[in-house]
């Protein structure tokens, strides 16, 4: 006997997302996000990554379609308990810049109106999953570096414990070195606590190295969804214009490099 | 007599009129920031009410001085007492730097900020107190020192309607022509302005988000 599939985490039925205006950022995405796995949206500037995963926790509706979370439709939720099930890390700029970090990272649980002492418990076990010295606790966004913002950011999507996080961009303003680091610790740190994420980016490395399956975007529509091990050797002539502008990326800079 | 002879020998005056006209613009400026500082939060929440009410504080405050005591004369219990009447006209030219203030200081805030709020679950209320208004509060607080520079030069122009304070000597010099008088009355009232002006600064400053 076989279980029964799981359920999809997230689903888009025949999703799309105008703007009043009558632009559309988003036509007709079919999508599925299993339980567990990091699923990268990956694609250019303004080819809908960002309105796909903001369109997950509500803060954009859809103008035509469903999308389903824990097989049920957004418009069904009510949006406040949706978010706050649903983690939530975007470039730095999100951070308070009136709060300390300890209060940034507290911020689901204090609105959820947690005890004064859990809250601060749960607030130091994740700085130190974070990697972030508890002498920070006290301090401004603007006093930490890039790197310790955006390991802030990180806490404060996992604060209230969500099982699905979405991550738009969180590393993309940080230098090549700390977003490394940062990329390989969010790795080890998925592979134990085994969230649904959905993550965006427009770097293939970072696609590659975090994604379980990658979805490429281009101009509002989903152009195919790959296992990253099979992604780069994909005949789609899109898939493969987007890697070779990476390779020649790369093999310009090494020859660059070599006398 | 000069004016510093002139306001030593009356000092308990000098002295009263000064609480007097404190007391107007203080009053006048606590009622102002009750009233401005909502309008402003409304407006910025429904943009549809932006017009009205902005133009509506607009058009008071093109209205000189000392028309609007005059128009506000014939008010039923407003008019029945000077000092009432001084209040109420002062409340109304405060208002534009407050609703105004608070309309930009709340759209400033970085949306960004805004939208991280929304998409961790924060409700509009939670919102608006924990991080807009926090945010805006230095953009808040230099509309009130606006409103109570403006106010404080304003209030002498209440003594044309019997309503005391520090014009009474500015209208009483007049009078006499006599200029330590007139100064008896604009000296402590520009050392007010300068006070508040100082002071409110001071906050605005330790208030802003850094």
């Amino acid at each position: 006997m076989t279980n029964p599939a799981p359920s999809p985490a997230i689903e888009f039925h025949n999703v799309s997302y105008r703007l009043s205006n009558g632009h559309e950022l988003l036509r007709n995405l079919n999508l599925e996000v299993q339980p567990g796995e990091t699923l990268v949206l990956l694609g250019r500037s303004g080819s809908g990554k960002t309105t796909t995963l903001k369109l997950i926790n509500q803060l954009l509706t859809p103008t035509e379609g469903d999308v389903l979370v824990n097989a049920r439709s957004t418009r069904a939720w009510d949006a406040i308990r949706l978010r706050r099930s649903i983690g939530y890390a975007i470039q730095e700029v999100g951070l308070f810049p009136h709060f300390t970090v300890a209060r940034n990272i507290g911020l689901v649980p204090q609105i959820e109106a947690w005890p004064a002492a859990r809250i601060q418990r749960r607030v130091e076990e994740l700085m130190q999953l974070a990697g972030l010295d508890s002498q920070l606790a006290s301090r401004y966004p603007r006093e930490l570096s890039g790197g310790q913002r955006q390991r802030v950011g990180v806490a404060r999507a996992l604060a209230a414990d969500p099982p699905i996080l979405l991550m738009d961009e969180p590393f993309g303003a940080l230098d090549p070195i700390t977003r490394a680091e940062l990329q390989r610790e969010f790795r080890s740190l998925q592979s134990r606590l085994k969230k649904t994420v959905v993550f965006v980016t427009h770097d293939l490395r970072e696609a590659l190295l975090l994604g379980t399956r990658i979805a490429l975007m281009e101009s509002g529509h989903l152009v195919t969804v790959l296992p990253s091990g099979e992604f780069v050797h994909s005949p789609d002539p899109l898939v493969a214009d987007y890697v070779d502008a990476f390779d020649s990326e790369i093999s310009r800079g090494r020859k660059r490099a070599q006398p | 007599m000069n004016v510093w002879q002139f306001m030593l020998q009356n000092h308990t005056e000098v002295l009263e009129l000064t609480l007097e006209h404190l007391w107007l613009v203080g009053v006048s400026t606590i009622l102002a920031v009750l009233i401005g500082i909502p309008l402003g939060i409304l407006i910025a929440r429904w943009p549809a009410l932006n017009k009205p009410v902005l133009g509506g504080a607009n058009i008071i405050q093109t209205i000189p001085s000392l028309a609007l005591f005059g128009f506000l004369l014939p008010a039923p219990w407003i008019g029945a007492r000077a000092d009432r009447l001084a209040i109420l006209a002062l409340l109304l030219y405060a208002l534009l730097p407050l609703i105004r203030n608070t309309y930009t200081g709340i759209k400033g805030v970085d949306p960004a900020v805004v939208e991280a709020g929304r998409g961790m679950g924060m409700t509009t209320r939670q919102l608006l107190w924990q991080v807009q208004l926090p945010l805006a509060l230095g953009v808040i607080i230099a509309g009130v020192r606006v409103a109570v520079v403006i106010s404080v030069g304003l209030a002498t122009i209440a003594a044309a309607i019997g309503a005391g304070g520090l014009g009474e000597y500015i209208f009483r010099g007049l009078a006499m022509v006599n200029d330590s008088v007139i100064l008896a009355g604009a000296i402590p009232a520009a050392v007010l302005a300068l006070l508040a002006d100082v002071s409110l600064g001071w906050l605005e400053k330790r208030l802003s988000p850094r």
